[in-house]
């Protein structure tokens, strides 16, 4: 299995010779070697030389990730290089310019390597008449059923034919007929006549996944994309073919027929199902989440991301959200829960409240909570939440900003460390206001005595001995969450969070790359972001200052964190920066 | 007069002569092999020194030989393109997936003379130190397979084969592996990676080129039957001696398999160039002639992907007169001399020497259509325009046989066939495909027009249009 | 219903994997080996064979979906294959086709192999067997003929007992 194509942590690469090569007559210099899908340096392409020049030569099979295998031909180009006369040596023009021997056969610019000199030539007749050619080979078999095709606005059947088709079919012959909505895994569908065999998801799902398990079946005009009989297209990356294939032949069995993807709203994002952090877009319309999408980042996931992690969206719409802000059972309101958590709070001898935050908030919530902590001189923590890791994207940690609340303060290296001494507390007497962020803390809570029986601290850290029973003897519990559960429902303060897609802020991933993500959809009822009202409690309880964007809060941290010194939210971009951890 | 030469085949045919090693030795078999890897260290006058192998490259080379598969690329050539620096093994591949229709040469050589074929890979393996090689058979000939594995069986009894060949230090093993029916594992990279166990999808080229990253990445000659047969006799007779075979360029001897309407098919070994397409066809010694009453139409001259010529066709051939000038001679296409370069200045190719003639019975179109037909089902479909292009022009073509045509089906399958070859697709079997039908509609394309017209005015007549359509033999009812 | 390898037939592949320094390379023989012992290749087959070379059923399955003469389903005991291609059907190939069908109640335009309803025979048509010198020509099995006149044609079946 190979990992995909990271930067992370690389060091820095050798000095790559340039070379000299003229795209459509226009010299540019470029490396003579670029890393390949797998990160190997190998000869720098033509393709990829036009890709520098800023010209785009169309294509279906290539991908900078995959392998290279030249079977569309779409991106076949002319080219010529300097003659050699027969001692070996350029031979000149009369101006003294090199003499360019045009070759007599086109090349697939993907796959053909660049050499000093090299002209190629995208734009000749030539060339344009063998992309019309191409795009009419793949069409005379397509079904042209864009009007209920998934994939219509973003195919690069329609996008090409806009520049290489023709506005009549000349094909008069019967079609080849081929399977279609064939249930090729749990998450995948495959409509084998739109496909266009450019194999691009058999090369990810085998080179990128691990997963062997999409070939190509018979032959010829009758070649079909498929898995062995039996034996479902079912690993937690299939989902990413469905990305790769430039038609509509693989679509995403949740996305497939819920919205035209022109309609959708593209937001960045990040996602939040483990420390690994895959850059998303949030594929949006009137305030409802469709789909996920991974974004490029070379630094973090390449191209791809997790099923699970994509699929990982919809509770976000959820009938039952909190909406409302509840204190001791009555709705309230903002300001006057917020006005009461404050007078409560700055009344609090120290050590008297606690703060169990969640490894899924953001680093300015962290920060925020981590400012309370200090005013109050509170014990904290967060909970972890582990699973099983793979050799490509999932993290064993499946919090998103753990590094966020260890860098913040709120917990130590070792995740959950505090949970028995806040239970401790909590037994005693001494704590009694628990404020908790984002866990259903009762979920994994052990009767007291268990819990001692245990032998080691790290066998505890999944689970703790703060019950509901022992809550109960809480003057105050603090509980702000997107999702009602039984701790909300304990909980004396309930104040109603937004969802990471809902609110804007940045996470430290696994690999210390904070990174900012965007807000898609608003939160329902009167829920918030929980960096805003965490400021104003904040302000209410320690007088600091109020009333900041996400923007000024996070470099405002940033200067405080020492970690995160000399960043700023604009600086971030949109693939982020690695801190160190 | 024009005759045939018989240095392949020269004992194949002998009443007698059988497959077998015992055979084989009585005729002299296996003494080049024996000469090959006794051959002594050359010093050259330059101080340099050639090893026994280098001298058989070098020779190869001397003698001129070209690739007997279909390209006829020099095999000298091709051999000094192995990489052999590589610290990787250097794997030779005989091509015997025999697959070009019209041609059945190597079927003789494989089933009369197998240690012949033997003989000229084992050393065509010491002169590239190659320690295993295969040859890789099509799945249609098991016979063939069987009786190879049978000598190879005898060549490793005689230690011929195996560890320590002969005492020389030099081992080296060889299997057969048989194909399962399918044209494209001619083309060498498809037959490497049908060998590798996958689907025979040729590979691009770059980076892909055999001689440095062929067989599981490894430098990898591939070479016909014919050509190793030919490697024993350049070191029988030496790389000049060879040369002095055939015609200047088109050196040493070829096997032609001659097919379709003449009064005697068969294969037949000529000196290259020393025979003219005219002779081949007519000569009593060759084709005998047309059947009774019949008239030359059409000539295939190199398998069934080369280009097709007509009969009366006039080319302009290159020619030295006396004072060694280049002249050009206006050559009719029965004179063109059967060889290499002649067909490629008549704007065709002798490809596998394999000529298919047709004579005023046949029915052009048909002809075509059986041809496509073949082309639809042999293309691997790994590549777009070759993949979409051959069904195209066979569904169109059959539709044209079948009473559907349309008088503008001439242009309309021509603008197809032009979007194939020259480089668009990533083998040659973009050419193999469209070069017959853009030939065939070059040549006979009133044919073409004639029959879509004749279907047009026969459906505007008919008001039920029901033209009978069954498959149809591209050949009149004789 | 599960595939069982004979040992003969386990002795034979790993033979033939020994043959190659990648036993995938050995693929194509297995499936051989296995359409011989057994007439056709099943799914369980593929299967066996992915193991044996270490594959996944998928890879071997790309393989037999390629290649004609692999087969998915068990064909007649006897299987005629008469050559399609230029200069057999020059030669009368059509006809020749067309004769076997005709005698063995199969349909001569149907593509692709055709079982008579006893099991006796499968008919096809298949692409040049590279004998085009003495055309018509087809094979029975692993059985080449040369030159078939329909009496011959008729001879041929009547052999097939």
């Amino acid at each position: 299995m190979s990992a995909a194509a990271t930067t992370e942590n690389k060091p820095a690469a050798p000095a790559i010779e340039k070379i000299k090569v003229k795209v459509d007559g226009r010299e540019i210099e470029v490396p003579r070697l670029i890393a390949d899908w797998s990160g190997k340096l190998t000869p720098t392409t033509m393709i990829q030389a036009c890709e520098l020049a800023k010209t785009e030569v169309p294509h279906y099979c290539w991908h900078p990730k995959l392998p290279v295998v030249g079977n569309c031909r779409m991106c076949l180009v002319e080219f010529g290089t300097p003659a050699l006369g027969p001692d070996r040596k350029p031979v000149l023009n009369p101006d003294g310019t090199p003499k360019i021997a045009k070759s007599p056969r086109p090349a697939i610019s993907c796959a053909t390597p660049v050499s000093p000199g090299m002209e190629i030539y995208t734009k000749t007749p030539a060339v344009k008449q063998m992309r019309e050619g191409v795009l009419e080979s793949l069409l005379i078999n397509h079904p042209l059923d864009c009007p209920i095709c998934d994939q219509a606005g973003e195919c690069k059947l329609q996008e090409y034919s806009v520049d290489y088709g023709q506005s009549a079919s000349r094909f008069v012959e019967a079609k080849v007929h081929k399977p279609k909505a064939v249930d090729l895994g749990p998450r995948i569908m495959l409509d084998a006549e739109r496909c266009i065999l450019c194999t691009r998801c058999i090369r990810f799902t085998r080179d990128i996944a691990g997963d062997d398990a999409l070939g190509i079946i018979n032959r010829g005009s009758y070649n079909t994309i498929a898995t062995f009989p039996g034996a479902p297209f079912d690993n937690n990356y299939t989902l990413n073919t469905v990305d790769v294939c430039p038609v509509g032949a693989l679509t995403s069995k949740d996305f497939r027929f819920q919205m035209r993807a022109w309609f959708l709203k593209e937001t960045k994002s990040v996602c939040t199902s483990c420390a690994t952090g895959c850059n998303i877009l949030i594929g949006s319309r009137e305030e409802k989440i469709y789909r996920y999408t991974p974004r490029d980042n070379d630094a973090v996931n390449a191209s791809w991301m997790c099923d699970a992690g994509r699929l990982n969206y919809k509770w976000i719409g959820r009938a039952d959200r909190l909406q409302d802000v509840w204190v001791r059972g009555q709705k309230s309101s903002w300001p006057a829960a917020i006005r009461e958590l404050a007078d409560k709070l700055k009344q609090a001898p120290a050590g008297s409240v606690a703060i169990i935050a969640s490894a899924r908030q953001t680093n300015e919530e962290l920060w925020l909570l981590a400012k309370l902590k200090a005013r109050l001189g509170a014990l904290s923590d967060a909970i972890p939440r582990e699973g099983e890791s793979d050799k490509l994207l999932v993290s064993a940690d499946r919090n998103p900003n753990t590094n966020g609340a260890r860098l913040t303060g709120i917990c130590f290296t070792e995740m959950g460390i505090n949970l028995v001494k806040i239970a401790d507390g909590i037994a005693s007497g001494k704590i009694k206001t628990l404020i908790v962020f984002g866990e259903n803390i009762v979920k994994r809570a052990v009767a007291h005595d268990k819990l001692r029986e245990r032998e080691t601290i790290s066998e505890v850290v999944d689970e703790h001995g703060i019950t509901a029973e022992l809550l109960g003897k809480l003057d105050a519990l603090i509980v702000s969450d997107i999702l009602p559960n039984e701790t909300t429902r304990l909980a004396h303060f309930v104040l109603p969070g937004a969802a990471p897609a809902e609110k804007r802020g940045t996470f430290t991933s696994g690999k210390g790359r904070v990174q900012k993500f965007m807000k898609a959809v608003e939160a329902p009822g009167v829920a918030r972001a929980e960096w805003e009202f965490l400021q104003e409690l904040v302000h209410h309880v320690t007088g600091q200052n109020n009333g900041l964007t996400v923007e000024s809060l996070f470099n405002q941290m940033a200067r405080e964190v020492a970690a995160f010194n000399g960043l700023t939210w604009q600086a971030l971009g949109d693939t982020g920066v690695t801190v160190q951890i | 007069m024009a005759q045939e030469y018989k240095l392949i085949l020269k004992h194949a045919d002998e009443p007698g002569y059988t497959p077998d090693m015992e055979c084989y030795l009585r005729h002299g078999g296996y003494q080049a092999l024996k000469k090959a890897l006794a051959l002594p260290v050359k010093d050259l006058p330059d101080g340099k020194k050639l090893s026994g192998p280098e001298q058989i490259r070098e020779d190869v080379k001397v003698s001129g030989l070209r690739g007997r598969g279909g390209a006829g690329f020099s095999c000298g050539l091709k051999w000094s393109f192995v990489d052999r620096k590589s610290g990787k093994p250097i794997y030779l591949i005989c091509n015997a997936d025999e697959s070009e229709p019209g041609t059945f040469k190597d079927r003789q050589i494989i089933h009369k003379d197998p240690h012949q074929l033997i003989e000229g890979m084992i050393i065509s393996c010491f002169a590239n130190d190659v320690k295993l090689a295969y040859i890789y058979i099509r799945g249609e000939m098991p016979e063939g397979a069987r009786i190879l594995n049978q000598a190879l069986k005898e060549a490793r009894a005689k230690n011929f084969l195996g560890k320590n060949i002969l005492g020389t230090g030099y081992d080296l093993e060889m299997h057969v592996h048989r194909g399962a029916g399918a044209y494209i594992c001619g083309e060498e990279t498809g037959l490497i990676e049908s060998l590798e166990g996958k689907r025979p999808y040729p590979r691009i080229k770059p980076p892909y080129f055999p001689a440095i990253l062929g067989l599981w990445m490894c430098p990898t000659i591939v070479n016909n039957v014919e050509t190793l047969c030919n490697v024993k006799h350049i070191v029988t007779l030496s790389g000049a001696e060879f040369a002095k075979l055939g015609t200047p360029n088109n050196t040493g001897t070829r096997i032609v398999s001659l097919s379709g309407q003449v009064k005697r098919p068969g294969y037949y070994e000529i000196e290259v160039g020393k025979a003219t397409l005219g002779e081949l066809i007519n000569d009593p010694k060759f084709g005998g002639g047309l059947r009774e009453g019949r008239r030359l139409k059409a000539i295939i001259p190199g398998g069934s992907s080369s280009k097709v010529l007509k009969a009366g066709e006039k080319f302009k051939l290159k020619k030295k007169d006396a004072e060694g000038k280049e002249i050009l001679v206006e050559t009719d296409v029965l004179d063109l001399p059967y060889d290499f370069d002649s067909l490629a200045q008549a704007g065709t190719m002798s490809g596998s020497s394999a000529i298919i003639v047709m004579d005023d019975s046949v029915d052009i179109v048909g002809a075509l259509a059986n041809l496509s037909e073949f082309y639809a089902h042999e293309s691997c479909g790994q590549c777009t325009p070759c993949r979409e292009g051959s069904l195209w022009m066979n569904r169109t073509l059959q539709r044209l046989t079948h009473g559907e045509g349309r008088r503008q089906d001439a242009d309309y399958l021509g603008k197809i066939a032009d979007n194939i070859p020259g480089g668009r697709t990533i083998c040659a079997f973009g050419e193999a495909c469209s070069w017959p039908v853009q030939s065939f509609l070059a040549k006979f394309k009133d044919e073409f027009v004639a029959k879509g017209a004749a279907d047009e005015a026969r459906r505007a007549q008919s008001i039920s249009g029901a033209a009978a359509g069954t498959s149809v033999a591209p050949v009149a009812p004789h | 219903m599960s595939f069982q390898a004979t040992p003969q037939l386990e002795a034979e592949v790993n033979e033939l994997i020994s043959h190659y320094p990648v036993k995938r390379a050995a693929s194509l023989m297995v499936l051989h080996a296995i359409q011989e012992q057994f007439g056709w290749i099943s799914q369980e087959a593929v299967q066996w064979t992915a193991k044996k070379l270490d594959l996944q059923p998928i890879n071997v399955f790309e393989i037999l979906t390629f290649y004609p003469m692999l087969r998915q389903e068990p064909q007649g005991k006897y299987q005629i294959k008469v050559c399609r291609t230029l200069s057999c059907a020059l030669g009368g190939a059509y006809e020749l086709h067309h004769h076997f069908c005709a005698k063995l109640g199969l349909d001569a335009h149907k593509h692709g192999p055709q079982t008579t309803s006893d099991g006796k025979f499968t008919v096809e048509f298949v692409e040049c067997l590279a004998s085009c010198g003495t055309a018509p020509v087809m094979m029975v099995g692993e059985k080449f003929y040369e030159g078939v006149s329909h009496a011959k044609a008729d001879e041929i079946m009547g052999g097939c007992k």
